[in-house]
């Protein structure tokens, strides 16, 4: 197990390192830099002062050399400096990071506290009325564009309550705070509830028709038990995966949730970072998303492990 | 007895109402404007930026030499107000323009101001100082300017080559703040200080922008309010609902599209809304260096194809104006009148006539109902951009122009500009000062960087300069209408429409005043009260 764990956390490193090289190179593939926007924004154009602001700024340097500079730099834990804001990149991320894990974190929670029980009784109610109008609401979760129900979220607060959950970085009380991050969360969240509901059904009606579960109900356990502690525990996997991967992905979510409840979250401010093609901001997000993701994906495979008894991961 | 009671007794109530009346109007010191700000500057010095996204927030923080009156809407040579500058002077040949300092005012940093501040920020804008702006957007506005002179700490003199009148509108713009010499340009970009009655607190890109009262403002008893705070959001439906909900107390300025102020006033019926021109026209540039627009004839068809009114009333509900290069009157000081802007080709009422000729002079270039001409117009990503856009290659139809829309992300659109890599393209052209010398010197100026079609006409080049050292205001107009109509009939870069936009703000907001010709004029903000 102990040779898994570091064959594995080699090869997340080979990965990161992979991901560092494609986000540096396809980053600066892209037509445009920060030296051209900035002189789009001011309407005209300078080659001379461009030559020299790209200087000051160290984009003129060979392409390799700017990577190296990056890597070693984040070695070393130092970020570099954003090209608009000109403060350190770290002090522009740091604060942001803890808006963004706090609204994904409440989306994942909302997701499987949802999802998961829901999904259970869908399958186990499987036919009925209640299973139908489960699935509808699932299916409308999967058909909804989370910025549309953001904006449908919004205008009905407006329209009923005179009121706004726009995000307050101050709350004044427990309800301001839960107000700024639950409803963004459930934006977000109820695309991924849906799809974690949806697979726990599927998942489920396949354990639920196993012969041991037959076997269980035979020997008097009762429908919670079967349910929850039989099928459930046998069903879960495929869940699991789809948490992690959701996990990963939820990232795309908020960048449309940040925005439409003017959310001051890293996924919002990635989006603007590209638009501004502030590298060092952009890359160093970018390789915190892709640490999150490949984080993500190890801490599914170990789950695995402790949710089902017959995976067992071998040196 | 009792009638004595009873006169008392009115006079008391109409001595109260008197009272309570005119209470009412007395400026109340206190209280936080809150504002939306529809995106993130780049930073936070006015003298970098070329957008009104750095010069709202910021233009509370500093002070001018002079500034136009922020109580009256329309932006003229007679509402300029004396400011840093207590008085100004022109010399008998009108080559030198004195300014006598306002004295005992500071910095926020506790640093007094001084004629050296003024020398500091013109040879900044002039590029003759050792440190340099990242940008120098308006380094044209003061070409004629040799040197700025200190004269002892409170006098200050601008030494001109020729006289040049508009020199102080550009000085009273809001784009022209006093920097501080002992500050450098990069701090200005991220802390600036002023003198201005509102002092920068934070900036927190995609987040917020807050600004504090000066307490030592050298206008006492300004500003009124205790703070501006200003939170970003790019959403602007999101905004919108957020201004209808009363989260804020004012939209940003001229940011509401006029289909979006009728859901405003049916949501929140008590806001008080404005709509005034921006002083920003849509126009086509033409890449007249490369066939087919190299042929003046296609160039002036496309010209007379265009059906302004339709452009007006299909994205303006009808409230945008027509003319030519200076905005149009009444709210214009330079556009020329109705009955000479239509004596151009192309401006008639009539456009089914308009058409019938360019269609000739279409033929004319060899092409007809058998033989299209394709084009691509390219524009920016962007609605106010693209909508237009649309809308141009339709009409473009009806004289055998087959359009393509080519959609240019902004970070493209002016190297793909400067490249001369379009063939038409539909361009929004902001006037920061209503006057002649910044539109036509920047615009339309041989060589000028944000002349991005090179149009260069040597004769049109001397009127230019005429007009500008014309002294009389009566005369200068004639001469202004001349070149602007001498510029449309050129094709130079055809204007479509001016556009015009509304900004909104609850009922207890008072001062605001929404300039009628300048969207960049009007944010100083020391005289606004909240009434609550």
């Amino acid at each position: 197990m102990f040779a898994y764990l570091v064959r594995r956390l080699f090869l997340m490193l080979v990965t990161l390192f992979g991901i560092s090289v494609v986000i540096f190179f396809l980053l600066r593939i892209v037509p445009g830099n920060i030296v051209d926007i900035l002189f789009a924004a001011a309407g005209y154009v300078d080659p001379a002062d461009e030559v020299d602001l790209e200087k000051q700024l160290g984009i003129d340097q060979p392409l390799v050399m700017q990577y190296l500079h990056w890597i070693s730099g984040l070695l070393h834990g130092d970020l570099g400096y954003s090209y608009v804001s000109e403060k350190p990149a770290l002090q522009e991320i740091l604060p942001r990071i803890p808006i963004t894990a706090r609204l994904a974190g409440l989306a994942l929670l909302f997701s499987a506290s949802i999802g998961i029980p829901l999904g259970v009784i869908s399958a186990v109610k499987q036919g009925t009325r209640l299973d139908y109008a489960l699935r509808v609401v699932s299916l409308s979760g999967l058909s909804l564009p989370s910025f549309w129900l953001g904006l449908l979220i919004l205008t009905a607060s407006v329209a009923m309550f005179g009121q706004i959950p726009i995000f307050n970085p101050n709350p004044a009380t427990w309800l301001e705070a839960f107000a700024t991050y639950a409803v963004p969360a459930a934006a977000v969240g109820f695309r991924s509830a849906a799809l974690t509901m949806r697979i726990t059904r599927s998942s489920m009606l396949e354990v639920l028709r196993q012969d041991y579960i037959r076997t269980a109900r035979a020997k008097g356990a009762s429908d919670a038990a079967v349910n929850y502690h039989h099928a459930l525990k046998n069903a879960i996997l495929p869940v699991i995966t789809v948490i992690g991967i959701e996990a990963a992905f939820l990232i795309g979510g908020l960048i449309v949730t940040e925005t439409v409840f003017n959310i001051p979250g890293v996924a919002r401010f990635l989006v603007e970072a590209i638009r501004w093609r502030d590298y060092p901001i952009v890359q160093n997000l970018v390789m915190l998303i892709a640490v999150v993701v490949v984080s993500a994906n190890f801490i599914v495979d170990m789950l695995y492990a402790v949710f089902d008894p017959r995976i067992r991961y071998t040196d | 007895m009792r009638s004595v009671w009873a006169l008392a007794a009115t006079a008391a109530l109409s001595l109260l109402a008197f009272s309570t009346a005119t209470f009412a109007g007395e400026p109340k010191q206190g209280g936080i404007l809150r504002m939306y700000h529809r995106d993130s500057p780049a930073n936070a010095s006015i003298l970098e930026g070329a957008t009104y996204s750095v010069n709202v927030p910021f233009m509370g923080v500093f002070n001018n030499l002079v500034i136009y009156d922020q109580h009256i809407a329309q932006n003229s040579p007679d509402t300029l107000r004396p400011e840093l500058a207590e008085s100004w002077s022109w010399s008998s040949d009108n080559k030198k323009l004195t300014f006598k300092l306002r004295q005992g005012v500071k910095w926020h940093d506790g640093k007094p101001f001084t004629s050296a501040d003024v020398k500091c920020t013109f040879d900044l804008l002039m590029g003759k100082s050792q440190q340099k702006l990242r940008q120098n957007p308006r380094k044209t506005w003061y070409t004629e300017v040799n040197d700025v002179t200190p004269n002892g700490d409170l006098e200050v003199s601008f030494d001109l080559k020729r006289p040049q009148p508009s020199l102080l509108a550009m000085l009273a713009s809001g784009y022209t703040p006093i920097y501080p010499c002992h500050v450098s340009p990069a701090d200005m970009r991220t802390h600036p200080i002023g003198t201005g009655p509102f002092k920068f607190v934070e900036f927190k890109a995609n987040e917020s922008i807050k600004l504090t009262r000066n307490p030592d403002y050298w206008r006492k008893g300004r500003p009124y309010l205790d703070g501006i705070e200003y939170t970003i959001i790019t959403n602007r439906s999101t905004a919108i609902l957020a201004f209808v909900a009363s989260k804020f107390d004012m939209t940003f300025p001229t940011h509401i599209t006029i289909p979006l102020l009728k859901d405003i006033k049916s949501q929140a019926p008590n806001a008080v809304c404005v709509v005034e021109p921006t002083n920003v026209s849509t126009n086509i540039i033409v890449n007249s260096a490369s066939p087919p627009f190299d042929n003046i004839d296609i160039r002036r068809a496309m010209a007379m194809a265009l059906d302004r009114r339709a452009f007006v009333d299909i994205l303006f509900e009808g409230q945008a104006d027509i003319g030519g290069t200076m905005l149009p009157p009444p709210q214009g000081i330079w556009g020329m009148p109705k009955d000479k802007l239509e004596t151009i080709p192309g401006y008639g009422q009539d456009v089914n006539a308009n058409r019938e000729e360019a269609k000739k002079l279409m033929q004319k270039a060899g092409y007809g109902p058998d033989k299209h001409l394709a084009v691509k117009v390219s524009t920016r990503n962007l609605a106010e951009y693209r909508d237009p856009a649309v809308i141009l290659i339709d009409q473009l139809k009806s004289i055998y122009i087959d359009g393509e829309l080519d959609v240019v992300e902004t970070a493209n659109w002016f190297p793909k500009v400067a490249r001369k890599d379009y063939m038409l393209g539909l361009n929004l052209t902001g006037n920061s000062v209503d006057d002649p010398d910044q539109s036509f010197y920047e615009n339309y100026s041989c060589g000028s960087e944000r002349n991005y079609t090179n149009y260069c006409n040597k004769e049109i080049e001397k009127l230019f300069d005429l007009q500008s050292q014309e002294i009389d205001t009566n005369k200068r107009k004639q001469l202004v209408w001349d070149i602007d109509k001498k510029l449309q009939e050129d094709v130079a870069r055809p204007i479509i429409f001016h556009a015009r936009a509304g900004s909104c703000w609850q009922p207890y907001v008072k001062g605001i005043t929404i300039m009628s010709n300048s969207s960049y004029n009007g944010f100083r903000y020391e005289d606004v009260w909240l009434d609550k």
